[in-house]
């Protein structure tokens, strides 16, 4: 077992542990911290991989911005006054069939297929090949995508607005 | 050095995938739905960089790049539209949003 293994383990335990607490937890506040949590140990993961510029953008695009956004969302969508911050469930025993099998099946397909893998030599840094072939083969993709955010930010703005009362 | 077999992170990767439906399908609270929705993409993703680490190919990587750029994306969609519902119903139970039912 060597110190990779262990850091494997250790970054894996807190991403599933956090994701559950996550689906678990009644207060909604304390969901969105272990998502944080949640979020570095998959930048963990990333780094394990020797995708080191992915770790970073992961770190600043989730933690820094969707889990903001998200811990904003809670706290405009709950009367602060009436301490409603807590959240039932529903469907559980349906839910835990439909998950076990679906689990069942994932886990077996990935462990019974003879995944082709090579050891990859691990490269020094990701950020020059990934930035290359973002602006030479997938470049419209990338144009397309800086549209998809515009839209995105002008329709979230719209859709989010208070209506005027005189239209 | 990177002895740890393609199993063991796929396998990580559908855990989190299940964990993230349970959430869509037990919670009552649109936002932890969200989350969860985060956490399925975010095992895509991990199983993404999974394969493009292990085959020595980086177009995964650039994949990812998208999915972050949908995620973001959708992230800001959606809880401006959990805002708005929160506006006129004063809350954000998805059992009690059943305006579109006949």
């Amino acid at each position: 077992m060597t110190l990779y293994d262990i850091i494997f383990y250790l970054f894996a335990l807190i991403t599933i542990g956090s994701a559950m607490l996550v689906v678990t937890t009644k207060n909604i506040v304390h969901a969105a911290f272990a998502l944080l949590l949640t979020f570095f140990g998959v930048a963990g993961i990333y780094v394990l991989l020797a995708a080191d510029f992915l770790a970073i953008v992961q770190i600043m695009v989730y933690v820094g911005g969707i889990l903001v956004l998200i811990i904003f969302g809670v706290m405009l969508t709950n009367k602060i006054t009436s301490v409603e911050i807590k959240t039932g469930t529903l469907n559980v025993l349906t839910a835990s069939i439909v998950i076990g099998v679906f689990m069942g099946l994932v886990v077996s397909i990935m462990v019974w297929t003879g995944w082709y893998s090579m050891p990859a030599p691990i490269p020094a840094t990701t950020a020059y090949g990934l930035g290359e072939t973002l602006i030479s083969d997938y470049a419209l993709i990338f144009e397309l995508l800086a549209m998809l955010l515009l839209i995105a930010l002008v329709g979230a703005a719209s859709i989010a607005r208070r209506e005027k009362e005189s239209l | 050095m990177n002895n740890i077999p393609i199993e063991y992170y796929l396998i990580l990767s559908a855990l989190m995938f299940a964990v993230g439906i349970t959430g869509v399908l037990i919670r009552r609270n649109a936002i932890v739905v969200f989350m969860s929705i985060e956490l399925m993409l975010n095992s895509a993703n991990l199983s993404l960089v999974t394969f493009s680490s292990y085959l020595g190919n980086s177009i995964g990587q650039i994949f990812v790049f998208f999915v972050m750029t949908v995620a973001a994306a959708e992230a800001a969609v959606g809880l401006a539209i959990i805002i708005a519902i929160f506006r006129n119903k004063l809350n954000v139970n998805i059992d009690e949003i059943n305006i579109f039912k006949w």
